[in-house]
């Protein structure tokens, strides 16, 4: 991911282009290139409404990616078995390698990382609904692999082709990584199925409180989706957000028969005509609600990422007063 | 910027060499406070699945890169020189590979 902090003059040094006809060039010059399905490079002029856009997706994903750690992460210590324990670490060190990917391709853009943490921190970004239920069992575990990863990566796939080189290039590299999470959490489910009653119905339970949420997790339909048609323009947003919701929903109806679980929609049924699965309708409400910051765990979850970095600043400095005390030595020394 | 007073971790670009004579490719970027902290975390973030065998780190700030606005300048000269591909010259078929 190439970085602004590379020996480019910035957009202020060159100053603003000379006359409203060389802006114009280069606004037609973006187009062109997007027209033609080509990508956009860091050092590359672009509309400032793309510039924005991206760097809020995609520090939103980024958060996401952070914050979703913390619901897998109270289970770390109660994993059933040394196995599931160190599959678990595994898959939670992967996402915040992804939160790392996607922070520094947003970097790109000209924004800082201390920047988009302000923002997490303080409430003001947003990041992916979902993550702010509670994992009550360790089915929840299970369910957040199959359902939650599985309907990310529905998400995620479009985007490695993504307009903007860095973007794409980072979730090329994130959904390579996903498909073992997913993966992961389906097998862990299938042993559990395998298991008692009282496991099975922990499956079904977990299926029950996560289904609903997985499909609001693709966004409002697009009508009311404020920045859908102006990202799918630029090449930001590949697919809709009710095609990528009806694609999750065909796929995982044969996935939850091989697993034996019922999936909670009484509306749930296979049209001949649209060769589709029809489901029904989704509480808007309740989405809106927890985005807003009203979902059961949004408070807890926010003051559990701001603990973590606050109680991580003194090793933050440590390691910036060691590497200071280091070269001022080793200058000294070569005096 | 001066190193002495950054109250951030600088940043690094990351390249890997996936296995022996290949290429270190770059793969990212991350932020660390030295050289060494930078391979340590290069290592847990980009090569947790065997990636690679070998690993650079480069302060970004290090970086000298062509500006956008030169690429006509600087690399359209060449569009025009289709001499200079093999595919250019035509050889007689008996010839066989060449």
């Amino acid at each position: 991911m190439y970085t602004q902090s590379m020996d480019i003059p910035d957009a202020a040094e060159k100053g603003p282009p000379e006359s409203a006809s060389a802006a114009s060039e280069l606004a037609n010059a973006f187009e062109a290139r997007i027209d033609a399905d080509g990508r956009i490079e860091p050092q590359d002029w672009m509309p400032d409404n793309y510039r924005q856009t991206l760097v809020r997706q995609i520090s939103q994903h980024a958060h996401s990616e952070i914050v979703g750690m913390l619901p897998e992460g109270n289970w770390i210590s109660r994993a059933p078995s040394l196995k599931r324990k160190a599959i678990l670490i595994a898959k939670v060190q992967d996402e915040a390698g992804h939160g790392l990917y996607l922070y520094s391709a947003a970097e790109t853009l000209g924004t800082s990382r201390e920047q988009m943490l302000e923002g997490l921190h303080s409430g003001r970004a947003k990041y992916s609904s979902i993550f702010n239920y509670p994992t009550l069992t360790w089915a929840d575990v299970g369910v957040i692999g199959w359902l939650v990863d599985g309907a990310a990566i529905m998400n995620q796939v479009p985007l490695c082709r993504c307009s903007y080189g860095p973007y794409a290039r980072a979730m090329v590299r994130v959904c390579k990584e996903e498909s073992f999470h997913q993966r992961q959490g389906y097998e862990a489910l299938l042993v559990m199925m395998k298991g008692t009653d009282e496991q099975r119905a922990m499956v079904q339970d977990a299926t029950n409180r996560y289904w609903w949420k997985c499909l609001a997790m693709f966004g409002p339909p697009a009508a009311d989706s404020p920045h859908s048609a102006l990202a799918m323009r630029w090449g930001i947003k590949r697919i809709s957000n009710d095609e990528l919701r009806q694609k999750f929903v065909d796929a995982t109806v044969p996935q939850a028969k091989v697993l034996g679980v019922t999936l909670p929609d009484p509306d749930l049924k296979w049209n001949e005509a649209r060769q589709h699965y029809d489901y029904g309708e989704i509480d808007w409400q309740e989405f809106w609600t927890t985005v807003a910051g009203n979902g059961p765990c949004n408070k807890e979850r926010l003051a559990t990422r701001v603990k973590a970095h606050s109680d991580g600043q003194w090793v933050r400095d440590a390691a910036m007063a060691y590497a200071r005390k280091y070269r001022e030595r080793t200058i000294t020394e070569a005096v | 910027m001066n190193a002495t007073t950054l109250k951030d971790w600088p940043l690094w670009e990351v390249f890997v060499r996936s296995k022996q004579g290949i290429e270190h490719k770059h793969c990212g970027s991350l932020h660390a406070a030295d050289a060494a902290q930078a391979l340590h975390m290069a290592r847990d973030v980009y090569t947790r699945r065997q990636e690679g065998v070998s690993i650079w780190v480069v302060p970004s700030a290090k970086i000298t890169a062509s500006n956008p606005d030169d690429k006509g300048e600087l690399f359209d000269p060449a569009s025009d020189k289709i001499y200079r591909h093999p595919s250019f010259y035509e050889i007689p078929d008996e010839v066989g590979h060449m």
